[in-house]
């Protein structure tokens, strides 16, 4: 079945690239897109209001005068499925000489359990010490599953007889006890309820006041259906969710119902289970589920030319803001996104005539990453101010230390990229005035640069990689003193 | 059946709502024009039963009211009969509302073996228990094997169960081959004279192929064992659950040769629709119901009450 509506998804779509576009054509081809949107599990309204939006967007004078209005429709649907699941935000409070409180939450069955011990783990892995709270008292055996995964990841379970105790009891008790082991991290495994039980929730609603979670995920099934509006809108409405663990991933669900608890909670989803073992927790990728949703195959390469199409035209404007020596570095980490959000840099090289042997090149010279590249030029770039973006000569020692340790990495390599920056906008500017030959000849001169191995540069990778973590958590750290304060801000106008 | 009443006095309700609700949509001498087609097509979705089958229900609609003036009650005998024929199949399932017992094929000498999959968290080990416990009720001798022995406790969890209900249950260490649990279960109840085996097994996606294959191997031994069996391979469906259920019934049922389906948490918002799409692709037949956590939350599946509120508004 997915295939013929991949089918019909990729006759609508191809009929977007042939010729010109009408107005009614465009209703056509959006009819099979709002048709793949119902098959992938999306919600009805949610689908509805989706395609409404784009066929606005795309009946609008600009497409339709563009050179290929077709592709630059499929992009829109793209593109509006990752604003629509975006953005991301992978942080999960832990303060610093405080004990975070994370409460899990969800339907029955969704893998709450589970979820716990994978977030016990990672957070266990970046340094800090977790306590697991059995406050399932529902389930029958579900604190000694819970003690067994508290076993398996070398994490400590606080629990109490089910017979004689509450789980708001249990969660009060649990905090007194981390306190006393020192753990700085509570997770809190709540027993799975229906969202129309308003006992049940009102106990959920209970732990919240007693303990106030710096964070409450809630855990749903990416195999859920149109339902899953309902039951997210009713955990949010009860408890302010602050993110979304979307599990059973590894399976073969298109996953719709990512978009519809986006779209009706707007709490961003964080994780994504894809694995019964403990390690098998991901950060979610709003590209990557727009993918899945669309489906595979034709679409993805109808997909991908799109996106080049649309790059493109950015890539135009870019230049032209070269051209003007207007590129900033706030450009720069836009064209770097650009990239990642086409996909791995190693493969996107490989697309470009004469890039394909560098990407392979770089692959031998060991262990040499160019995602990882782009990843900690992103953390330096998210660090400056806006002021450091424009200005990059601006920026002096102290700056350059503070924007260091901001990201998790060292005032050289920062130097490194500004001196980087600084080479790569002169030599934009040079090639934003050139004709095409000239133009290939200054990048297969940029590739000689950089594939010797004396020159700085992208070679530096080598070396950064090995600590290429850090600056996943320097981001978290970040980003997570925003949340608490939006937290705080939120619990004060309640 | 008091144990089977619950969901249809629950029903009773709906049912005159629904018909209020369609009565709403296509009010008598109205024209059933588009914008209301659209409205149901909308109310379809909603259950989960999918673009094809909701296409198909507006489809003989548009065909046979379309642009018409609307009589109410012809449109909604028209929508219901659909939906309670795909349901109801080739009528070979039996659904006798005196006895629950109805839809299983029970073995006509020894033990019935019933063989329980699903994917994770869906409610298998619950549904056992439901079942074990009506089972017992009804004067049958049951024994329970404890075949997840992947999932912490597990076994604990069905052990809890067992001792509630006052059955058997065979069990072994975590991490044993599950086909060996199986086995046992079925070797203890010939050997006691039991009148059921309920097994167990670990949920699994569909798409893990190694999984699917020890399942087809619990199977195999199963009926290495006793001549003709698994009697009934029942496949737990969650009713939150989207169109993923169709892969799920095609793929369990390529491992498993599933009879029939257990549609559980019918209790919440959800309302299962996916088994319309799955009766109509594969066959398989819906046999009961769960509606709630306790033992006694599990139901006779009635394609006629399911089918009035599949289209209530929730
Ligand atoms: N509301 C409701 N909850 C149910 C129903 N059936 C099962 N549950 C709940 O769903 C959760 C999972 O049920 P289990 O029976 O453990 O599911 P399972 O398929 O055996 O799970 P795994 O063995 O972990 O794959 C438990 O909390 C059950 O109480 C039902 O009909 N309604
Ligand atoms: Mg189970």
């Amino acid at each position: 079945m997915f295939e013929s509506i991949t089918q019909n998804l990729t006759d609508a779509l191809g009929n977007f690239t042939r010729g010109k576009l009408s107005e009614g054509n465009i209703r056509d081809g959006m009819a099979q897109v709002r048709k793949a949107l119902l098959e992938a599990d999306v919600n009805y309204d949610v689908a509805k209001s989706f395609c409404d939006n784009v066929t606005k967007q795309a009946v609008g004078d600009q497409v339709l005068k563009s050179l290929k209005p077709g592709e630059q429709i499929v992009g829109i649907v793209y593109n509006e499925l990752v604003n629509l699941m975006g953005p991301v935000d992978h942080s999960i409070a832990i303060r610093r000489g405080e004990m975070a409180i994370i409460m899990m939450c969800g339907l029955q069955g969704a893998g709450k359990t589970t979820t716990c011990g994978k977030l016990a783990t990672m957070l266990k892995e970046q340094g800090a010490t977790p306590m697991l709270v059995a406050a399932d008292l529902q389930r029958p055996a579900a604190i000694e599953q819970l003690r067994v995964i508290g076993e398996q990841v070398g994490v400590p379970v606080y629990w109490e007889e089910a017979g004689s105790s509450t789980p708001v009891k249990v969660c009060q008790n649990a905090q007194k006890a981390a306190k006393k082991e020192g753990c700085n991290v509570l997770i809190l495994d709540t027993a799975g309820r229906l969202h129309i039980d308003d006992s049940l929730m009102k106990e959920l609603v209970q732990i919240d006041n007693k303990l106030m979670p710096h964070q409450a995920l809630l855990v749903c099934d990416a195999m859920t259906g149109q339902d899953a509006v309902n039951s997210a809108k009713a955990f949010n409405e009860a408890l302010e969710l602050d993110g979304v663990i979307l599990t059973k991933l590894d399976g073969d669900t298109r996953g719709g119902a990512a978009l519809s608890v986006k779209a009706v909670t707007g709490v961003p989803i964080k994780y994504i289970g894809v694995g019964e073992q403990l390690d098998k927790l991901e950060p979610f990728h709003p590209e990557r589920m727009a993918q899945r949703i669309l489906g595979q195959g034709d679409v993805a390469t109808l997909l991908e030319t799109a996106q080049r199409v649309l790059d493109a035209e950015e890539m135009e404007d870019q230049q032209q803001k070269m051209l003007e020596g207007k590129f900033t570095l706030d450009d720069f980490l836009k064209a770097m996104s650009q990239i990642q959000r086409m996909g791995s840099m190693k493969s996107l090289m490989k697309l470009i005539p004469g890039m394909g042997q560098m990407a392979q090149a770089m692959e031998a010279m060991d262990g040499m990453d160019p995602d990882k590249d782009v990843k900690r030029v992103k953390a330096m770039i998210s660090s400056m101010t806006v002021e450091e973006r424009r200005h990059p000569d601006r920026i002096d020692r102290s700056r350059r230390n503070r924007i260091a340790i901001g990201s998790g990495t060292d005032p050289a390599e920062v130097n490194d990229l500004l001196k980087q920056f600084k080479g790569m906008s002169g030599m934009m500017q040079q090639m934003a005035g050139m004709n095409m030959g000239d133009r290939m000849k200054a990048v297969r001169e940029l590739q000689s640069e950089a594939m010797n191995p004396n020159s700085r540069g992208v070679s530096q990778g080598k070396q950064r990689s090995k600590r290429g973590d850090l600056t996943k958590d320097a981001l978290r750290e970040k980003k997570k003193k925003e949340r608490q304060r939006q937290k705080k801000a939120r619990k004060r106008k309640k | 059946m008091a144990l089977f009443s619950k969901l249809k006095s629950a029903l009773k309700k709906t049912k005159d709502l629904l018909r209020t609700d369609v009565r709403d949509l296509f009010k008598s001498g109205e024209i059933l024009d588009e914008a209301k087609l659209e409205e149901f097509h909308r109310g379809l979705i909603t259950t989960d039963m999918g673009v094809e089958a909701s296409e198909e229900v507006v489809e003989s609609l548009r065909e046979e009211f379309g642009g018409r003036t609307v009589d109410p009650d012809a449109v909604w005998e028209n929508v219901k009969n659909t939906l309670k024929e795909i349901l109801k199949g080739d009528g070979s399932t039996n659904w006798d509302p005196e006895n629950p017992l109805s839809p299983l094929n029970m073995a006509t000498e020894g033990p019935t073996v019933i063989l329980v999959s699903g994917v994770n968290g869906v409610g298998k080990t619950t549904s056992i228990a439901k079942l074990a416990n009506y089972l017992t009720k009804s004067g049958k001798k049951v024994v329970l094997a404890a075949g997840d022995t992947f999932r912490a406790a597990a076994v604990d969890q069905l052990t809890k169960w067992s001792q509630r209900i006052g059955c058997e249950i065979v069990r072994k260490d975590p991490g044993t081959d599950p086909a060996s649990v199986a086995f046992a279960g079925c070797d203890h109840a010939v050997q006691i004279g039991a009148d059921v085996v309920l097994v167990d097994t670990a949920g699994r996606l569909q798409t893990q192929q190694n999984l699917m294959q020890e399942l087809e191997k619990i199977r195999r031994v199963i009926n290495k064992r006793i001549e003709g069996a698994p009697h009934e391979s029942l496949l737990v469906l969650d009713a939150t659950t989207g169109q993923n259920g169709i892969s799920q019934a095609s793929k369990f049922s390529d491992a498993a040769g599933c009879t029939g389906i257990v549609l559980a948490k019918l209790d919440g918002t959800a309302k299962g629709g996916v088994v319309v799409a799955i009766r109509k692709k594969m066959g398989i037949p819906v046999k009961y119901v769960g509606v709630g956590e306790q033992l006694d939350d599990l139901q006779l599946f009635s394609p006629d009450d399911f089918v009035e509120a599949l289209l209530e508004e929730s």
